[in-house]
Formats: structure tokens, sequence, C-alpha cells
């Protein structure tokens, strides 16, 4: 392990971090996402020396560097405004790190060009910050941050402040910096695909408590509990009754999930895995209902439609293809089939 | 088609309410301007009293600038940059000068820099005197206009992005520097014209100055002992040079200090 927090504290204003526990391993992208306001940035800034913890104890290989200051410890930060000199041009911004570590200026000139080469921006060099676009920005604050070859870079939600189509770009960009210099990366977020797109390992931030950290695939396949799923964006979770015949009950109805070795209260029904037909039919799928349609809407290239089995409201995800063989209105009644093995527990 | 062509109400009447506080600032000054004749002006140009008071009188108002800068910004610095017991009370004791009136802050001045007083014993061996002299006259001039350079100095430090100061921090560079190379160019316009502020406050100070030196004369005094013992017309001619060389002088300082036009590549 490289990083560790250990019972990190603090209070600042309505905001409260009430003990937090964190590793960061050697070379690894970690994303730290949470709605805004959980104080990621604070969470950041604490790790970068900018803000003293209240309590707490930073460890850095094996070092406490709790009350190191900044620029002794060689942790980078990348700010969601990326935080560019704004008297300076853009090389002055890239070398101003090497100067203050005493580089001189050729060597700084050579390396600040080498890096700006590396991230595609050496056209860029003698403008000013504010006249350049928000990804041509984020390049020069990332270039900044890299060509002091930080231990360890913090990225405060890198990608927020430029539209969706460049922020996938730059998704990209991040990642593949990340993998060739073999940088520590910690990454804070509110955007869930970002961090699971991004992250070796996805820390979920709930009220200021690290409420589990995981890769991406296991946080889909073993949330820690309701409030971590919903955060993530899984639909159909249900609180149930788990019962002794490998039925569980959830909002009235019985659902057959087999034999489940731990105790468990939620239900989990994966929305793609649900099949909707006109007609009954035989399978080995244990679980079939009759439910009729409440409504729909559309999500990327998929259709999300509501259905309703008794008191429980379903979400079935279906191609539009499927959508339009189905050929529902609201109120259409249908049957809904899936298998044990869709319904995760926990 | 809205009628967006024609000025409410509204906005008539804060119009004419603005153009009779203009009125109110210019008039007296354009009266007093077109009341002097150019003969009068002509023969100012040989009043050698008048001229040496107001050279004495800029030279001990920037005198009394550049030395409250080595001060005043790193306090201007600190109360930007940390919340603290006690600050607004400070900001408050800032303004003090600002809010008493001059006459008794000279004297309130005379008491520390009295001859008698450590200050002026302190300075002594140095060579300077207080009272009756240009450096108390500068002395005097500080304490009435340095509020207006703190004050500026300090909303230009505070107007500095703190990020940008933190990143530089995690670059590596030490408080010290991001000083030098972050916070004071960002600032330095508002400090700039904080002291062409206290400059110009410095120069048209009255009444602390007076209480310690009538002698050497002041230009605001100057005019105040003319218009004393000869009357307006006299007194008229040195209000109106004092008066164009201000405007002239920071017209000018304005005009420099303005925002930089960079290249935009």
């Amino acid at each position: 392990m490289t990083l560790e927090l250990k019972s990190i504290k603090k209070s600042l204003g309505a905001f409260d971090l009430p003990g937090l526990d964190l590793t960061v391993n050697e070379g690894e992208y970690l994303v730290l996402v949470g709605p805004s306001g959980v104080g990621k940035t604070v969470l950041l800034e604490i790790i970068a020396g900018l803000m003293p913890p209240d309590a707490g104890r930073i460890s850095w290989r094996g070092n406490d560097v709790t009350r190191h200051p900044p620029e002794h410890r060689g942790f980078g930060i990348m700010y969601q405004d990326y935080a560019l000199f704004p008297h300076m041009t853009v090389i002055e911004n890239i070398v101003y790190g090497l100067r203050a570590k005493n580089v001189s200026k050729t060597e700084a000139r050579l390396r600040a060009e080498a890096t700006a080469r590396e991230l595609d921006i050496l056209p860029l060099l003698e403008r000013m910050p504010p006249t350049l676009s928000g990804g041509e920005q984020q390049r020069v604050a990332l270039a900044r941050a890299l060509v002091v070859t930080p231990d360890l870079l913090l990225l405060d939600e890198p990608l927020s402040a430029v539209d969706v189509r460049l922020s996938r770009r730059l998704r990209g960009e991040l990642k593949r910096v990340q993998e060739e210099l073999g940088t520590t990366f910690v990454h804070v977020t509110h955007d869930v695909r970002e961090a699971l797109m991004l992250g070796h390992r996805v820390g979920v931030m709930l009220d200021g408590r690290l409420r589990q950290i995981d890769t991406p695939a296991k946080l889909f396949r073993e949330p820690s509990d309701r409030e971590v799923a919903r955060f993530l964006g899984m639909q159909n979770i249900f609180a149930a009754q788990q019962q002794e015949d490998g039925f569980c009950e959830a909002d009235g109805v019985r659902i057959h999930v087999g034999r489940r070795e731990n105790g468990y209260r939620h239900v989990w029904i994966r929305p793609e895995e649900i099949i909707l037909s006109r007609d009954s039919f035989e399978s080995s799928a244990r679980n079939q209902f009759r439910c009729s349609v409440v409504d729909w809407d559309y999500q990327d290239v998929l259709v999300n439609l509501r259905v309703a089995v008794g008191d429980m409201t379903l979400n079935v995800l279906l191609t539009y293809a499927s959508f339009e063989k189905l050929d529902v209105a609201p109120g259409a009644e249908l049957h809904a089939t899936f298998k044990s093995s869709s319904v995760h527990c926990f | 088609m809205m009628r967006s062509s024609r000025p409410s109400p509204f906005h008539l009447v804060f119009f004419l309410l603005g153009a009779l506080m203009l009125l109110f600032v210019v008039a007296p000054l354009v009266r007093i301007t077109l009341d002097t004749s150019t003969s009068e002006l002509a023969d100012a140009i040989h009043d050698s009293e008048l001229w040496g008071s107001i050279a004495m009188t800029l030279r001990a108002a920037g005198i009394a600038t550049l030395i409250s800068v080595l001060f005043g910004i790193p306090l201007a610095y600190l109360l930007a940059h940390h919340r603290f017991p006690g600050r607004s009370l400070v900001l408050g004791i800032i303004d003090i000068p600002i809010m008493i009136p001059h006459s008794a802050a000279g004297l309130a001045l005379l008491t520390v820099i009295g001859r008698y007083s450590l200050a002026q014993k302190a300075a002594r061996p140095l060579g300077i005197e207080f009272v009756g002299e240009e450096a108390g006259i500068a002395v005097a001039m500080a304490f009435v206009s340095v509020p207006f350079l703190v004050n500026a100095a300090r909303e230009g430090f505070e107007s500095v992005p703190v990020r940008l100061e933190k990143v530089a921090r995690t670059l590596g560079a030490t408080p010290a520097r991001v000083f030098v190379t972050i916070s004071l160019p960002l600032a330095w316009r508002a400090i700039v014209s904080g002291m062409v502020l206290m400059w110009a406050r410095g120069i048209s100070e009255f009444g602390a100055v007076i209480i310690i030196a009538y002698h050497p004369m002041a230009t605001p005094v100057l005019v105040f002992q003319r218009f004393n013992d000869y009357g307006l017309p006299y007194a008229r001619v040195a209000a109106v040079i004092l008066i164009l060389v201000c405007v002239v002088g920071f017209g000018v300082l304005r005009f420099l200090s303005r925002p930089a036009q960079r290249e935009t590549g």
C-alpha cells in the first residue's frame, strides 16, 4: 500500500467527515464517487496537505506525513476549474513546478515540451490560459501536474467542466496517461459512469462515509447495502423477507431466488434480464408473473419500461426492436419472466 | 415589438438624479477653473513658493505611500488569507483614520511623534525630525490615508482564487514563492490603484498636516493660509493649480495602470 488514511476527521461548516479510513495502492487508479457536497474536495485537500485534518493520520509509503506541508509531499492536484495561472503563458504554467524545485530554465523547458508533446498541446505553449478551450485547459493542467512527476495525482471532478462529448474523450486520455505513467491517481467525481469506467477500484462516499470500496464489477455484484446500490443507479431493489423454501417475499410478491447461504434483506432483480411477453410460456425460469404496463422512457439505446406486478413496480430494459415488437400501450397485460439467478440478494 | 428603444420612466428618473449627482461633483471644479484668468495662471508659473509647496506635498505623500506599502501589504495579505480571531476588529481598526476628524487625528499623532516622544527620540540619531518638518507631514498623511492602501490591497488579494495558490503549493512552491509568483502579480493592479488612492488622499490632507507642521507648508495648508490672509482670488490660483496637477497626474496613473491587453493568440 502506498497511501494510508487512518480515521481522518474534519468538520467544516455543514460538511462533516466523521472518521475515514482509506488505503490506496501503488499505481492504482482509485475513484471516489459520491453526490455533490459530501466533501470530496476537502478530502483531496487534506491528502494534499492543503488543509489539516481535525484528527487522524496520513501515511505515505509507511511514513507519517500528516504534518508535512504540501510542497514536501509531492502530491499533485488538479481541480475541476483547472486553476491555471491566468497571468502566465501555457509554458510558464507547465514549468512552474520545475522552477519551484530549482530545475534549470533550459532543462525545465525541455521537460515541459516533452510533456506537452505527450499531451498534444505543443502548439499552445505561448497562449494565455483564458484563451484556451475547456479541453485545452484540462490538458495544460494535466501537463503542469504531471511534469513534476508526482507520486500521486489527486483529481477533483476533472471532467465535469466540459461537455459530454469532450468529457468522453478526456476520460480516455486520463486512463491512457495513468496506464502509461503508472502514477497513482485518486480521482473524485459525482458521476457514477465516470467512476466505473476509470477506476480500478471505486469507493462510494455517502454522508461523509466511505460506504464501500471495490472493483466496479464487485460493486455491482455485491453492493454493500441498498443506498450504495441506489446510488450506483441499480434499479429494482426491494426490501425482502427471506423464507425457508428458497423463496422470498418483496412488496407482497413471492420470488424464487434459490437457496442462499447468507441471510439477506434486499433483492436486486436485474432489469436487463427480465423478459416480457404477451403470453405465458414454459421455461426453466422459475419466476413468471402477470403484470401490467405502467409507462416507459427512452435511455440511450434502450427503453426502460415500468410494469406493475401487484404492488411491485419492476423496471425492465428492452432494446428498441423488442419494444416495438411488443407493441404495448399503458395498461397492457403482459408476463414478466426471470430466472432465480437474475436475482441478487444482499 | 417591445418598445425597447424608448427609455422607461424609471430610467429617466434615475438618469436625471444621476446627472445631478455628477453635476454636483463637476460644477465647483469647472467653475473655480473658469473663474481663474489665464493671466493669473501665467503669473502663478513664477510663484516659487507655490511650486515648492506642491513639490514637497507630492514628495511627502509619495514617501508616505511607499513606506506604507512595506507594512501595509503584509497586513493586507494576512487579512485576506486568514480567518483569525479578532480579524474583524483589525478590519475596524484599519478604517478608524477615515472616520475620525483629521484635526483630532493630528493631535493624537502629536502625542506619539511629538518632540519628547519615544519615536522622535529613536528617529533623531537618523537625522529625522517630525514636528514642523516634512517627515512629520508624511507621517500625518500616512496616518489618514493608509486605510485606502490596505483595503485596496486586501481586496486585491481576496480576488485571487485560493485554488491557484493551493495548486502552486502542491507543485512545490513555498508560501513565500507563492506570494511572489502568484498572489502579488495577480493582486498587483489593485495594489497600484490603492497606492494611487493613498497618494491622492495624502496630497489633499489638511487637518492632520496642519497640526503637525504649519511650516513647511503643504499645498492644502498654503491654499488655506492665502485664503485667510489675502482672500479668494489669490488663494484660488493655488487651488486651481493643485487641482489641475492632481487631475492630470491621476489621469496619467489611471491610464498607465489600466488592464493590460494581452495577446489572444
